[in-house]
């Protein structure tokens, strides 16, 4: 096991000019919104603008008390996408006459203050490594809780959302944190005997099933659960954590393509069994056939995406100047629409480009972090998200079929945002533990490359990256 | 470990490039193609929700674009709808534009290439831009009395026009309708509107009447067989011509007789001049098979036959057909089986006569301004056939004082102005009374200032020769100032 090490330094200072030019930038995307639309500029802008600019900025200095060694691009990143999204949903809301931005505004606060209380009270992921068979067990929960009558609520023939009474709540999302920990947690604990014991059947070293037995049960309930709500994009999204976890754990790319051949096989028997898989690809191969797009659920609202997108051309109408009002679920699911309608191909890119920054820290933390869980964890939700990112946005792009998958950070909805904001949280643990400098304390590494001893083959001083030393 | 994390970030790098790809095929290779498909209502979104030009009569609108509270910020409004709806046609979210409204749209929108300079300004300044307004050649008052001569119920079209300038005073038809009913922005309404509109007989409000229904001319036509002959120089006004009752086609049983009741079955021979007063049809048909049907259609041609134009409205072409035998010759040569005209047409050819032989290009538009009043077009008078000599326009003028001088338009005879005029009547069908009764005429004679046609549709023929003959009586004693 080994980690990439750099010269520790906070530089919350870094963070805090950063959030500040995020927080910039949402406000000012809302107030130039308004003023593209010739609206006058209310006291909501002031109060998104205020309650964003708060939360941030307690976040940051509880970032400064409980993990001042945390990556310094993280909060920004996530700050501006999400002041972004608020911008963006305000900006339908005016057009459309609704209110969702106050409950996305609400949600944000929520989201953010579990982050905080996280950061603070949990103060070190490993805690999480302990007991993986409870998040396991959490997570079938959390997966189950859908189908209880009373309790679940079916929306647009997906059955994956609970109401909590004030508001429905998606606990797929969760269930997709708690199951990155527990497989963190398994595949941490258990990678050499994955490994290392195995049959080798031809040119592929198959794993003892009592070893990969807890993970391919964890998920087959999940897939299970999944193809019974009926959610496609949580179902590709799952897959491809448990796909990333094991690859990640395993280095063993020979998996992974067995893994993409069941896709391949399960995506071809769900296309021409399960009939809205069908449906929706259908509409994705022959979105502008005119049956196809008039069609209950055809293609009308990825075209209604795509026009808008076109409309925006390189340079975008600018904010307030478009019309992403015309395309159904402008705020949610079709929202990179709405940027792309605005803001072109120059600004959408460079939405795409913050994605891949944040990922990309995401990933940094997991290189430097010494602890294997650490490593899977942090890697394992990195590359979900941007999986996520690629599933929603290639849907909306026709990359890929439309599936019902949210922007992460920008999109209305309260549950993705928490998870989101939960995720980061975790990262931003992981963070620190990878870049604060680790105590020399009694136990020296007095022999091991980064001790300072001369290498006795080449007879020169290992370089030894300041506070490098391996525990 | 390590390694995997980074092959994965290789991964996802490659997932976000696939992505910028997307959109820039999306955002820039293929916009232009989904901007132009046919799903695509975003250019209608954006053209509605902006203020489009008026359409201006005498300085005042008859079409033009007021704010609204809605989603789109602007409802057109026409006014006098019924007197101009022919013309305006009706600019509808449901149905789309037609009439000026689609010919215009460029100017009424603002993205002609003279506003190019406003959209750039626009660009950058975020003001938003008007689109420019047209002004018609229509006389108000011409047109208010062009749709008032004609009674309620008929199927009608009324032409004036300035034969010296092309300049089209009055276009006006019967049935109308209030084009604000489809240009309401409610799609239910609209579609309810349309549904009951489409019961009202004789009503399309996709069609203006003057310049796209084809009745038959009847006996108008005489006066392009009339110039054929005289240019031929085998016949003279004071020529004695035989009158006899009837014909018998070529080749066939039919006869073509002279219509009954009239005074050309008492005579036996006439003078030409005498024959055109009085409409009789066995001289002009044995006279048009002496001349051959090539040089009837070169005079029909002279005179705008068998050419779609557009004023910018598009003027159907009027027929004069290919290849007929001496029979059909015959039938067509007093304006029946398959010649064809537009009331505008019959318009055109009265006013080539009224102007020396000279035929002008007709024209609805008199400028086109921008919403800051630069000047972007300004429509000259433009020559369009030389459709005869102003030595056989000046006869054919003392011809057509005849039908008015105890002629078949004695009723339209005025104390006060000096008529020239030609009636026709064309019958519909041997099964039933019904005739398209018309006439064409200008005046002053010697002077011309106004050339006017009327026809009425599928009507009985009392009923339509008295009106077209008082009507232009009426219009001519009005308009014409001594």
């Amino acid at each position: 096991m080994s980690q990439v090490s750099s010269t520790p330094r906070p530089r919350r200072n870094t963070e805090l000019v950063l959030l500040l030019l995020g927080l910039c930038i949402g406000t000012g995307a809302s107030l130039l919104a308004g003023l593209g639309m010739d609206r006058e500029i209310t006291s909501d802008y002031w109060v998104q603008a205020a309650v964003l600019a708060i939360m941030s900025l307690v976040f940051h200095l509880v970032l400064r008390l409980r993990a001042r060694y945390a990556d310094p691009y993280i909060l920004p990143i996530v700050v501006t996408l999400n002041g972004l999204g608020i911008a963006m949903i305000h900006r339908i809301d005016v057009a459309e006459g609704d209110d969702a931005a106050s409950r996305q505004l609400m949600w944000t606060v929520v989201a953010m203050g579990v982050a905080i209380a996280l950061l603070w009270l949990l103060k070190d992921h490993r805690v999480l490594r302990r007991w993986p068979y409870l998040f396991l067990a959490a997570s079938g929960i959390l997966l189950l809780l859908p189908l209880i009558p009373g309790l679940g609520m079916e929306i647009n023939g997906a059955r994956i959302w609970i109401n909590l009474g004030v508001g429905s709540f998606q606990p797929g999302e969760i269930a997709k944190i708690t199951l990155a920990i527990f497989f963190a947690g398994y595949l941490s604990a258990n990678r050499d005997l994955i490994l290392l014991a195995g049959k080798k059947i031809g040119p592929v070293t198959f794993p003892r099933f009592r070893d990969m037995g807890p993970l391919v049960i964890a998920w087959l309930i999940s897939m299970g659960v999944l193809v019974f709500q009926r959610d496609l994009g949580s179902a590709i999204l799952f897959f491809g954590l448990f796909m990333a976890m094991i690859y990640l754990a395993t280095s063993r790319v020979s998996w992974i393509i067995l893994g993409l051949v069941l896709v391949a096989v399960g995506g071809l028997i769900a296309v021409n069994t399960i009939s809205h898989v069908g449906l929706r690809v259908d509409a994705w191969l022959h979105a502008f056939d005119p049956e196809v797009y008039n069609r209950g659920a055809g293609s009308y609202q990825i075209v209604q995406g795509l026009f808008g997108l076109a409309s925006g051309g390189l340079l975008g109408t600018g904010l307030g100047g478009g019309r992403p009002d015309i395309v159904a679920y402008a705020n949610s699911d079709m929202i990179i629409a709405s940027f792309g309608e605005e803001l072109g191909f120059i600004g959408l890119s460079a939405i795409l480009m913050l994605f891949v920054l944040l990922v990309t820290r995401m990933l940094r933390a997991a290189l430097g972090t010494r602890d294997a869980f650490g490593k899977l964890l942090a890697a394992g939700l990195a590359f979900t998200m941007a999986l996520q990112c690629f599933v929603v946005i290639g849907g909306v792009t026709m990359v890929i079929p439309l599936t019902g998958l949210t922007t992460p950070f920008m999109a209305a909805g309260g549950s993705s945002l928490l998870a989101n904001w939960i995720v980061v949280t975790l990262v931003l643990m992981v963070s620190q533990s990878a870049r604060k400098p680790v105590a020399v304390g009694p136990m020296v590494n007095a022999s091991g490359s980064g001790s300072g001893h001369l290498d006795r083959t080449s007879g020169v001083p290992v370089e030894t990256p300041a506070g490098g030393v391996t525990a | 470990m390590n390694q995997a994390i980074r092959n994965s970030w290789v991964v996802i790098v490659a997932m976000f490039m696939v992505l910028v790809v997307a959109i820039s095929v999306i955002q820039v290779i293929a916009a232009d193609a989904l901007k132009n498909n046919d799903f695509n209502s975003r250019q209608l979104y954006q053209e509605f929700g902006s203020a489009r030009g008026p359409i201006l009569v005498d300085g005042n609108p008859i079409a033009e674009s007021v704010e609204s509270n809605d989603d789109f910020n602007y409802q057109r409004v026409y006014h006098d709808t019924e007197l101009y709806s022919g013309l305006t046609g009706f600019y509808s979210l449901t149905y789309g534009a037609t009439g000026l409204e689609d010919k215009l749209n460029r100017y009424l929108a603002g993205s002609s290439d003279g506003q190019f300079v406003d959209r750039i300004i626009e660009l950058f300044s975020g003001t938003q831009m008007e689109g420019a307004q047209v002004e018609l050649t229509i006389d108000p008052a011409m047109q208010e009395l062009a749709y008032s001569v004609m009674p309620e119920g008929v199927e009608a079209s009324v032409v004036i026009t300035d034969p010296e300038s092309g300049d089209i005073l009055a276009m006006a038809s019967k049935p109308s309708y209030d084009t604000n009913l489809l240009a309401t922005h409610s799609g239910a309404e609209a579609s309810a509107n349309m549904a009951e509109l489409q019961t009202v007989p004789g009503l399309s409000p996709y069609l203006n009447r003057p310049t796209a229904s084809l009745p038959a001319p009847g006996s108008t036509f005489k006066l392009i067989d009339t110039v054929a002959m005289l240019e031929s120089g085998e016949y003279q006004p004071d020529q004695v011509l035989d009158v006899p009752d009837s014909i018998t086609l070529p080749n066939t049983n039919t006869p073509l007789g002279n219509f009954g009741g009239g005074l050309c079955g008492r005579m036996d021979e006439a003078t030409l001049a005498e024959i055109f007063a009085q409409s009789c049809n066995t001289p002009f048909a044995l006279a048009a098979m002496e001349l051959g049907q090539d040089r009837i259609r070169t005079t029909a041609e002279n005179f705008g036959f068998n050419e779609s134009f557009e004023i910018p409205l598009t003027v159907a072409a009027s027929q004069f057909p290919e290849d007929l035998d001496d029979a059909a010759l015959a039938q067509s040569s007093i304006g029946q089986r398959d010649v064809k005209a537009t009331a505008l047409q019959m318009n055109m050819v009265a006013a080539a006569i009224a102007n020396d032989g000279t035929m002008m290009k007709p024209q609805l538009i008199d400028t086109i301004r921008g919403s800051d009043l630069t000047l972007l077009e300004d429509v000259q008078p433009e020559v369009f056939r030389r459709s005869t000599t102003p030595e056989i326009a000046e006869q054919m003028t003392e011809l057509m004082r005849g039908p008015l001088d105890g002629g078949t338009a004695y009723r339209a005879q005025s104390e006060s102005v000096d008529i020239a005029a030609k009636t026709g009547t064309a019958q519909l069908g041997a099964d039933n009374d019904l005739v398209n009764s018309w006439i064409t005429g200008f005046a002053p004679a010697d002077d011309p200032q106004v050339a006017v046609t009327i026809v009425y549709q599928n009507i009985d023929f009392d009923t339509g020769s008295e009106l077209t003959s008082t009507n232009l009586k009426e219009i001519m004693e009005a308009v014409v100032t001594q």
